[in-house]
């Protein structure tokens, strides 16, 4: 379960002042469904997915993540969340399985535990030709499983993805697709975020659509048809986006 | 914080450390390698081509001379030299090195000394030059020889003993044990030494463990687990320190076992050590065990300082470019202590790095002034933690760690 209460973030730039990176931003994900959090580049996806996994701390309002308080309790918090992004690499001087026993040794997993989760989900993605080759050596594919790997060993209940398909090619996007689908049907709570109409259609129980840090409109693909009176997704998007668009363009 | 995670880190870090070319090399290859090649090798080289100028026969001019036979043959029969008959180019000759010394002999010499009227000698050379002033030497010294004889003579002929001209002698003699000398002489080396591998050694770790952290794009990865960031910063900090340390160890390891080399095979046997002026280079262990011990803290400061700054990068040539400067900022104040002249004072106990230089000096020399070694101590362990703790604050700041 992930409750964001008015996610606010703000940076000081020094040419443009202060910038609201993400402005109030409410919303619930439930276990078992798949939020998608739709928005262009700098909308303001990637800061309040970081919000959320603790990565960053938000400027104002906050998020409850299975019960534990991102400011208060970011340890906690974590311990929960699985979080995957093109922007989280692979450590390249380790081996798989070392990368992977890491991440479980970092989330308290004792060794025989950890063990016996390692051997589980190399199994489970088929990684055991790969297991000792170190990371830099690893194929596009391997390593996507890896990380994979990595935010699935401690099991977490909600998992993050950031533009988890960005710059892949379309059978390793596939992989992480079909995972993101598995994580739902073992009754994760999910949420991800991506530019792209065709993952979220296929994908997502509910839809956020976020543009210059706010949320401007939330609901389920029928729901969103219904009140933008337009069938296509992306053409909802457009007219969704496009006053704030262009407001900003303006400035 | 906990100790486990900050072991878990440590462990992992280690392990990439391990398999890292760069960090190898500046860690265990080059303190390892730079002691014998620097120590050994340059002072028996140095003293190789001392000994072989020494052995050499330079060629000698004499200008005039032409009235005065006795002096003339009496220079002649100097060992291991050459006498070249004059040339009117004799300047050139010295400047191209053609001719190491020439002996420019006044015209009616020794009839002026005979009438006993005060005349000059000149012995031309290329300054700065070891094998002309080691011609001129020898020619010199034989020259005082025949001055000598020649008071001894004129004394002689006015029945007065020796002792009229020379009351008293005067004679310079060592008391200090020979590994007192060699502390004097190389002690600033040493610690000037140990105290920049403390920085190389931290250098490269310093380096990969932050701004290659980001550059690999590793950083979000790491930050998504549960640790907490003071835990991360620790293990990683660990690992800088130990790597600063082992190239401490390291270069005191091979110090010590390159003297001990040395002083077994006679290669700084250089004279008598009972003569003030003979450079002995002998240390002890205890002084390379206490040289040590007062790397610690220092690494501590440097692995904490170099984290920081290297945190600010976003990739490693960045970081690179921020702590070559460092290497100079550090330099400075480890080469001061090497100026002669230079001892501790409770003021310079207090300057970073300046002081642990000076009291380094004093260590090789086996002297211990408790008082010093307590105050550079505790002040080091200031320094030290204060640069932690910064580097445990600016791990906890966004801006620092996703600097766009």
């Amino acid at each position: 379960m992930i409750e964001a209460r008015g996610l606010c973030k703000s940076f000081q730039d020094k040419k443009r002042g202060l910038i609201r990176a993400v402005d109030n931003v409410s919303f619930t994900c439930r276990p078992g469904q798949i939020y998608g959090l739709l928005g262009a580049n700098g909308a303001g996806k990637t800061t309040t997915l970081r919000m959320l996994a603790t990565i960053l701390e938000p400027t104002d309002g906050t998020a409850i993540l299975c019960g534990h308080d991102v400011i208060d309790e970011p340890e906690k918090v974590r311990a929960n969340v699985g979080f995957l992004s093109t922007a989280t690499a692979l450590y390249p001087r380790l081996t798989a399985q070392e990368m992977v026993e890491y991440f479980g040794r970092l989330n308290g997993l004792d060794e025989t535990t950890l063990k016996k989760r390692i051997d589980e989900i190399f199994n489970r993605l088929d990684m055991n030709s790969f297991r000792d080759r170190r990371c830099d050596k690893l194929s596009t594919g391997m390593k996507q499983k890896t990380s994979i790997a990595r935010t699935l060993v401690h099991d977490p209940p909600v998992m993050i993805f950031d533009e988890p398909t960005l710059g892949l090619d379309i059978m390793t996007a596939r992989t992480i697709t079909a995972f993101i689908r598995e994580c739902r049907d073992h009754g994760k709570t999910v949420i991800f975020s991506t530019h792209i109409m065709s993952e979220v259609e296929k994908l997502c129980d509910t839809i956020g659509i976020i543009q210059s840090g706010k949320l401007l409109t939330e609901g389920t693909l029928a729901e969103l048809r219904a009140n933008h009176a337009e069938q296509d997704l992306e053409e909802i998007f457009v007219k969704v986006v496009a006053p704030h668009y262009l407001s900003e363009g303006a400035n | 914080m906990s100790l486990h995670n900050i072991a878990v880190v440590y462990r992992k870090e280690l392990t990439e450390a391990v398999r890292d070319r760069r960090t190898l090399i500046s860690t265990i290859v080059v303190p390892l390698l730079l002691f014998p090649v620097m120590s050994v090798g340059f002072a028996s080289v140095a003293s190789m081509l001392v000994g072989r100028a020494k052995e050499e026969s330079p060629k000698v001019m004499i200008l005039g001379g032409g009235d005065s036979p006795a002096v003339v043959t009496d220079l002649k029969k100097i060992e291991k030299i050459d006498i070249v008959p004059a040339a009117d180019n004799w300047k050139d000759q010295v400047i191209n090195k053609e001719v190491r010394a020439v002996v420019d002999i006044p015209q009616g010499f020794e009839s002026d000394v005979a009438r006993q009227k005060e005349e000059t000698v000149k012995i031309y050379i290329y300054g700065g030059e070891l094998k002309s002033s080691l011609a001129a030497d020898k020619i010199e010294k034989h020259l005082n020889e025949y001055r000598d004889t020649v008071v001894k003579e004129r004394l002689a002929a006015k029945n007065l003993p020796v002792g009229v001209l020379k009351p008293f002698d005067v004679k310079q003699q060592n008391v200090a044990p020979p590994e007192k000398v060699g502390g004097a002489a190389i002690g600033g080396l040493i610690g000037y030494m140990v105290i920049l591998l403390c920085m190389t050694g931290a250098m490269y770790p310093a380096m990969d463990l932050t701004a290659g952290e980001k550059e690999r794009g590793t950083m979000e990865t790491i930050l998504s687990s549960p640790i907490s960031r003071t835990d991360l910063v620790l293990g990683k900090f660990s690992l800088v320190l130990n790597a600063s340390l082992a190239t401490a160890a390291l270069s005191v390891t091979s110090m010590g076992v390159s003297f001990w080399v040395a002083d077994h095979f006679h290669a700084f046997d250089f004279g008598d050590p009972s003569d003030a002026n003979t450079l002995q280079l002998k240390i002890g262990l205890g002084a390379a065990l206490s040289v040590f011990l007062m790397a610690i803290p220092i690494a501590v400061l440097f692995s904490a300082a170099l984290f920081t700054i290297a945190l600010f990068a976003k990739t490693y040539k960045e970081a690179q470019s921020y702590l070559t400067p460092m290497t100079f900022l550090i330099i400075i104040p480890a080469v001061a202590a090497m100026l002669p002249g230079i001892d501790l004072t409770p003021k310079l106990a207090l300057i970073p790095i300046l002081n642990v230089s000076l009291l380094c000096k004093e260590l090789v020399a086996s002297t211990y002034h408790w008082n010093f070694i307590a105050i550079i101590f505790a002040s080091t362990c200031v320094y030290a933690a204060a640069a932690l703790f910064i580097a445990i604050k600016m791990f906890q700041r966004e801006s620092v760690l996703f600097r766009s």
